[in-house]
């Protein structure tokens, strides 16, 4: 089961938790917005992932299973 | 002309073909064939032209399944700007759950563009039939035409057209004329369906698109006016004629709106896959020596004239010569002018028009146009076209809607046809080109100081 | 060893208990406004201020039911079940121990939408905890009112301490939110 991962930007206000707790996949642009660096979350990281998720105040990081 | 060959549900072309009893004829003008310069076709014109509109039934060869079939085989994709197949649009809209709900846009916001409102303005019954056909085809309960709410004379003059229709018991589904706010982004297609659900005219997230969920939750058929209008033609003349022009990945005819340094600006109707340097001539010839074609409107790309002159304007063709079709606009610019300058004009407008939800594009695009503008008017010190090329990888693809996309697209287009201009500027400071009057119509651009 | 509910010892749990509760609600207005005015920095990451809010929001809750606990079992005076959640439904000061019944059921509320978040949508969410700042005043309100330890210096202190620095984050919000635009 592989996941992926989305970020929908008009709900984005670049509070930029995702980065601090998954840096491994989301860095912050200029402007402190999320780039993913990749959209697949390796399994390792899955747990990481769903928390920055759960860390973000306008649940604007989706973790989604990839179909 | 093809010969017959497998269709939807094993039906030959031919066989899909509608008989009627007029030979409709091959060549063009087809859409623009009904055009008169000084007046408007009203309802009887129309029909003279072009034939009653085809009463589609509900059941053999005349079912509203069929007519999705016909636009299948014709091949017709959209006018809009993408290109998706119609047909194909159509279906998924009319197997969605529930009602479904047709809506037309002819809410034009390129600039430079004008095919749609010549078609709105002087041959209105076609696009009217379109959605008509459109919203039986796809068992739609609810149809909306929208347009920029200021112009209000056109929608005066549509409303009249709908009451002719009315009266002649044309629409059984009635046409809601509605009028959206006039931003760029207001005319995108989640745009339009967020404001007819009553929100804000601006980009939604997706999923879900608006064939799947749209106006009311409903599955929603959004198409350009001119590819309703193409619709109405096809379902009186079948996909065989339609098919007649264009080659075969590509066919039947499109409008393009010329500008820019020729001799006769305006809205030609072609053949799919006609080259570009045919299209200008066309339009009376470049006034000018060319050094570039901007095609498919600020979401398009410039190439440069000799690389552009033999490319035939269709999706694949534009895309693999490193251009877009878009909308199909065509802009000339001759070498006396600056590309890289009316490139940061238009950037900078594309900027200000960002709907300010996505903070890549809200941040960025300003940030990419202030970049451009330093290399076209101020000569870089050799940092300029790095900068540009730096934001423009930062914003793309990281918004809700394909508005950075497009203007990078752009941005990009410029730094590849203008590579030596580029570097030129960003050694040596502006080019003579860059003081000749603007050439890109931008909207509101007195206002701004390029000093 | 029985517990002596009618002696004292309720009573000071009680009110131990309530100014708990007052510091923990004060600290998470607090880490809440820390939260939307994105305050961070090298060593306090943000991600350490949203999680210490839902924390300390969830520790409020545990010292508000020892609040509320020893209040019902104090034989002392009779304050029924009900009127834990039910506002004004106490005889004894009918007005401010209400205030304290309906801080509680707000604070239920912010708790229970924003542990089930992600089925509501931040939209929802985002609606329902603007009573945050209902909430925070209503609770101090019944503090001072209810008027057991207002003489008491080190108490009063306290609550005044609590109440600037809420205002104080208060104005600091509005301030930020003009600058950062209507987020």
């Amino acid at each position: 089961m592989n996941y992926e991962l989305r970020v929908n930007p008009i709900a984005c206000h670049g509070h930029g938790m995702c980065a601090e707790l998954l840096p491994e996949i989301i860095e912050l642009d200029p402007w402190g917005y999320p780039i993913l660096v990749s959209t697949s979350v390796p399994h390792g990281l899955l747990d990481h992932a769903k928390r920055a998720a759960a860390a973000c105040p306008t649940l604007a990081l989706l973790v989604n299973k990839a179909r | 002309m093809a010969a017959g060959h497998g269709g939807p549900a094993g039906y030959t072309v031919t066989e899909l073909a509608l008989l009627t009893d007029r030979q409709p004829d091959l060549r063009l003008p087809r859409l623009l064939a009904g055009i008169s310069y000084y007046n408007v076709a009203g309802l009887r014109d129309h029909e003279q032209q072009y034939g009653p509109l085809p009463l589609w039934g509900t059941s053999g060869r005349r079912r509203p399944g069929r007519l999705i079939d016909v636009v299948d085989a014709s091949g017709l994709t959209g006018r809009g700007g993408a290109g998706f197949p119609t047909g194909r649009k159509m279906r998924s809209v009319a197997s969605g759950p529930g009602a479904a709900v047709v809506v037309a846009n002819g809410a034009e916001g390129e600039p430079a563009s004008c095919k749609d409102r010549l078609l709105l303005t002087r041959l209105p019954h076609l696009v009217l039939d379109g959605i008509t056909l459109a919203a039986h085809a796809v068992g739609a309960r609810e149809a909306y035409l929208c347009l920029h709410g200021q112009e209000t004379e056109l929608l005066n003059a549509l409303d009249e057209a709908l009451a002719q229709r009315s009266r002649a018991g044309l629409d059984p589904v009635p046409i809601q004329l509605t009028g959206i706010p006039g931003r760029y982004v207001a005319s995108e297609q989640s745009s339009i369906v967020q404001y007819l659900n009553g929100g804000p005219a601006k980009p939604t997230f997706s999923p879900p698109r608006p064939h799947q969920r749209g106006v009311h939750g409903r599955p929603t058929l959004v198409n350009n006016v001119e590819t309703l209008a193409h619709l109405a033609l096809i379902a009186r003349f079948g996909d065989r004629w339609f098919r007649g022009i264009g080659p075969p990945s590509a066919p039947g005819s499109t409008l393009v709106t010329v500008s820019g340094a020729v001799r006769r600006p305006g809205v030609y109707e072609i053949e799919m896959g006609t080259p570009a340097g045919q299209v200008v001539t066309l339009a009376g010839g470049a006034a000018e020596r060319p050094a570039a074609l901007l095609v498919g409107g600020y979401f398009g790309a410039w190439l440069p004239a000799g690389a552009a002159w033999p490319v035939p304007m269709s999706h694949a063709a534009l895309k693999a010569a490193g251009g877009a079709m878009g909308a199909g606009m065509v802009i000339v610019l001759p070498v006396s002018s600056c590309g890289l300058a009316e490139t940061a004009r238009v950037v900078r407008y594309l900027a200000d028009e960002n709907a300010g939800q996505c903070g890549p594009c809200m941040f960025g695009l300003p940030a990419l146009a202030d970049a451009m503008a330093d290399l076209a008017y101020q000569g870089g010190r050799g940092r300029a076209l790095e900068r540009v090329a730096s934001l423009a990888g930062l914003v793309a693809g990281r918004g809700a809607c394909r508005h950075p996309d497009g203007a990078v697209q752009l941005v990009r287009s410029a730094l590849r046809a203008f590579e030596s201009d580029a570097r030129w500027h960003d050694h040596r400071g502006p080019c003579p080109g860059v003081a000749r009057a603007p050439l890109l119509p931008v909207p509101g651009d007195a206002d701004w100081d390029w000093a | 060893m029985p517990i002596d509910l009618h002696g004292p010892g309720m009573w000071y749990a009680t009110r131990a208990a309530g100014l708990v509760t007052l510091l923990l609600l004060t600290a998470s207005v607090l880490l809440g406004v820390m939260t939307t005015g994105r305050l961070s920095s090298d060593r306090w990451p943000r991600f350490l201020t949203v999680g210490l809010h839902r924390n300390v929001s969830l520790l409020v809750l545990v010292f508000l039911a020892l609040h509320v606990t020893t209040t019902v079992l104090d034989t002392f005076v009779t304050i029924p079940v009900t009127a834990a959640f039910v506002p004004f439904a106490s005889s004894y000061k009918t007005f401010w121990l209400g205030l304290g019944t309906i801080a509680l059921d707000l604070l239920l509320a912010l708790l229970a939408t924003s542990l089930l978040r992600n089925r509501l949508g931040y939209r929802s969410w985002r609606r329902v905890h603007w009573l945050a700042y209902a909430c925070w005043p209503i609770g101090l309100a019944h503090g001072l009112g209810i008027g057991t330890d207002r003489a008491t210096t080190w108490v009063f202190a306290l609550t005044v301490v609590c109440a600037a620095a809420v205002a104080a984050a208060a104005a600091w919000r509005l301030v930020t939110a003009a600058r950062l635009g209507t987020r």
